[in-house]
């Protein structure tokens, strides 16, 4: 499907079309700015860098319930699926991240919460023409413009925005508001395209990846871990904030008679993640927890599905609160190897 | 959602039959269990090493090796150790009382390829609940193994689990039985010492042999050493890993040791692949 036009004053029209389903975009909530529904006044404001909690929340929200039962009965009942749902405004790297991670929910044995949820959204990207200091989606595999995952890529021409379909669902999504959206002259994709060279090259950070899936177990006694964790408090923000980021735990929850088995975010850095009930610890130290997450990222991810479990969105450098620096321990791995 | 394709959704069972293997702060109690629904019995099936998901509604679940060979019969068996919040709820449960179970979950000890073959299998304290199924599935098909000989030792003898049962094992042909404890203790006939040293005394041959070890990480260390002593190669040696897990299906992330989910590539490891694992005796 050819590009399309969207007047930027017509956005609001353009989420009033697709009122068969629910519109989620970026809004301020308390001080974070995460995905959240579309008020009923339709505004939306797409100026933005990224959201401090990336999507993933609506696949895989922080705590969601999978089945209730009452006290001493025999009765599970499951979760029922949820609405379609479109999101506005994601960012390139996060949707390059549910690409990662649906690899997870996938493989072997579907997770039926995780899926059903994914398969009822439609992605709309919105290329990043401003990258924040910490991205370094490039040296990932990605680029502020990438479409890996999305359905539909928009880029900000000034006062319209560039719509790119991308699947079947994205050109569906177009159809619904066929009238708003105007066919792309030649010189909207040339611009676009030059945007996106623009913003590629406004990105500093950089580190090269290559031969740390073969080479991090090889640094697996490095002091590498031991400086790293020393400065780390165990907060796990790195780990709850990252958009490739997928652990979770089982609790079950009574409110008097009433149970529910939920699941909620849980991160490695954590002591209890891996703490037998004997008390017996595999990895027992900050130290054991760092490796744990740097291997699992660009070690062990890649031998089983063959991607990197980092898209380069710099939110674990942005919101450590002692500053440890994902680029900088990779490049150190990198040096060491 | 689909109900037949949740692998979240337990199946749930009730006790049959529930008694203490040992005593103390860290007993042991066995289950013998059965699904209420007669469908999910007649479609389970699951093979020796082989793990499920029991649990409590309302408390949580736990993975515990199943302790019974799937020639016993369409029950399953479970021996709990006390130890968390999820397995002291297992251990109030009495006969009739239900229990959610899903599974089975992981790899299983590859019995069928070890056909021909001597077993020797070294256990040690709770170790001897995922090697249980192994005895009774030579047990079953007896002439299709050229031997087994169960090693297995605990603190005392109060906390050895499946005591009758061993002393039976002295009855069947091409069966030995060596048990020791770790303190001397009155009127204690056999070896008093550690199981690594009793695996020395034994001095099993390696010939057409395949060793099984499970127990405490201490003494897996030291068997795993000591069958390298006795000329045992990697491929001859396995034993079972365990880690604190959510899922059993590979997508909680908490059970890894390296590259490895021990909820799906264990528990049952080969020697031969552990010893390339940094974590994997953490």
């Amino acid at each position: 499907m050819e590009s399309l036009k969207l007047d930027k004053d017509k956005l609001k029209d353009f989420i009033a079309a697709l009122d068969s389903k629910k519109v989620y975009a970026p809004q301020k909530v308390g001080e974070t700015i995460k995905f959240a529904p579309v008020n009923g006044d339709l505004e939306v404001s797409l100026d933005f860098a990224n959201t401090t909690v990336p999507p993933k929340e609506i696949v895989f929200p922080q705590t969601e319930t999978m089945f209730l039962f009452e006290q001493g009965g025999t009765d599970i009942n499951l979760t029922k699926g949820g609405a379609e749902k479109v999101l506005l405004g994601v960012r390139p790297c996060d949707a390059r991240a549910m690409s990662v991670v649906d690899n997870l929910f996938s493989w072997d044995i579907d997770d039926p919460y995780y899926l059903d949820k994914r398969k009822k959204i439609t992605l709309v990207g919105l290329a990043c023409l401003e990258p924040p200091l910490n991205c370094f989606c490039p040296s990932v595999g990605g680029g502020p413009a990438s479409t890996e995952g999305l359905d539909i890529l928009m880029t900000d021409l000034g006062d319209a925005y560039l719509f790119q379909p991308l699947t079947p669902k994205g050109e569906q999504l177009c159809q619904l508001s066929s009238e708003l959206l105007q066919p792309a002259g030649a010189e909207d994709n040339a611009r676009a395209e030059e945007l996106h060279r623009e913003a590629e090259k406004k990105i500093t950070r950089e580190v090269d990846i290559k031969g740390l899936a073969e080479g991090l177990p090889s640094l697996w006694k490095s002091e590498i871990w031991k400086e790293v964790a020393e400065p780390c408090l165990g907060c796990g923000i790195c780990t709850y904030l990252c958009p490739t980021c997928h652990c979770f735990d089982i609790q079950d929850e009574m409110e008097g008679l009433d149970g529910r088995r939920c699941r909620m975010w849980d991160s490695c850095l954590f002591k209890e993640y891996t703490l037998h009930a004997s008390g017996h610890n595999p990895r027992p130290s900050r130290r054991e927890r760092q490796r744990n997450r740097i291997n699992h990222k660009f070690s062990y991810f890649v031998d089983k599905f063959g991607v990197t479990a980092c898209v380069g969105c710099g939110r674990c450098i942005n919101l450590c609160p002692v500053n440890i620096d994902i680029v900088d321990i990779l490049s150190k791995v990198k040096e060491a190897l | 959602m689909n109900e037949k394709v949740n692998p979240y959704k337990p199946y749930m069972a009730t006790v049959q039959e529930a008694w203490y293997e040992t005593t103390g702060d860290r007993c042991i109690k066995t289950l013998k269990v059965l699904f209420d629904d007669e469908e999910v019995r007649e479609n389970w099936s699951h093979l020796p090493g082989q793990c499920t998901m029991i649990g409590v509604l309302g408390v949580g679940e736990s993975m515990i090796s199943i302790s019974c060979s799937p020639t016993e019969g369409k029950f399953l068996r479970f021996s709990v150790m006390r130890m968390g919040k999820v397995t002291q709820a297992i251990h109030q449960l009495e006969p009739g009382d239900k229990l959610t179970v899903r599974g089975p979950y992981g790899n299983n000890f590859p019995v069928e390829e070890w056909k021909g073959k001597r077993i020797v299998t070294i256990g040690g304290g709770i170790g001897q609940a995922p090697l249980r199924p192994i005895i009774e599935y030579v047990k079953a098909n007896r002439s299709d193994y050229e031997g087994l000989t169960v090693i297995y030792g605990a603190r005392t003898s109060a906390d050895l689990c499946f005591k009758n049962e061993l002393k039976d094992l002295r009855n069947c042909d091409g069966v030995s039985c060596h048990l020791s404890i770790d303190i001397e203790e009155e009127g204690w006939p056999h070896y008093v010492g550690f199981v690594p040293s009793l695996l020395m005394e034994v001095n099993p041959s390696p010939e057409n042999t395949i060793a099984v070890t499970c127990g405490p990480p201490i003494m897996i260390k030291f068997v795993l050493q000591n069958l390298k002593k006795l000329n045992f190669a990697d491929e001859q040696i396995y034993t079972t890993l365990e880690n604190r897990m959510k899922c059993g299906i590979g997508k909680c992330g908490r059970c890894n040791v390296g590259n490895l989910y021990v909820c799906k590539d264990g528990p049952v490891f080969s020697y031969a692949t552990l010893k390339n694992v940094p974590e994997a005796f953490a």
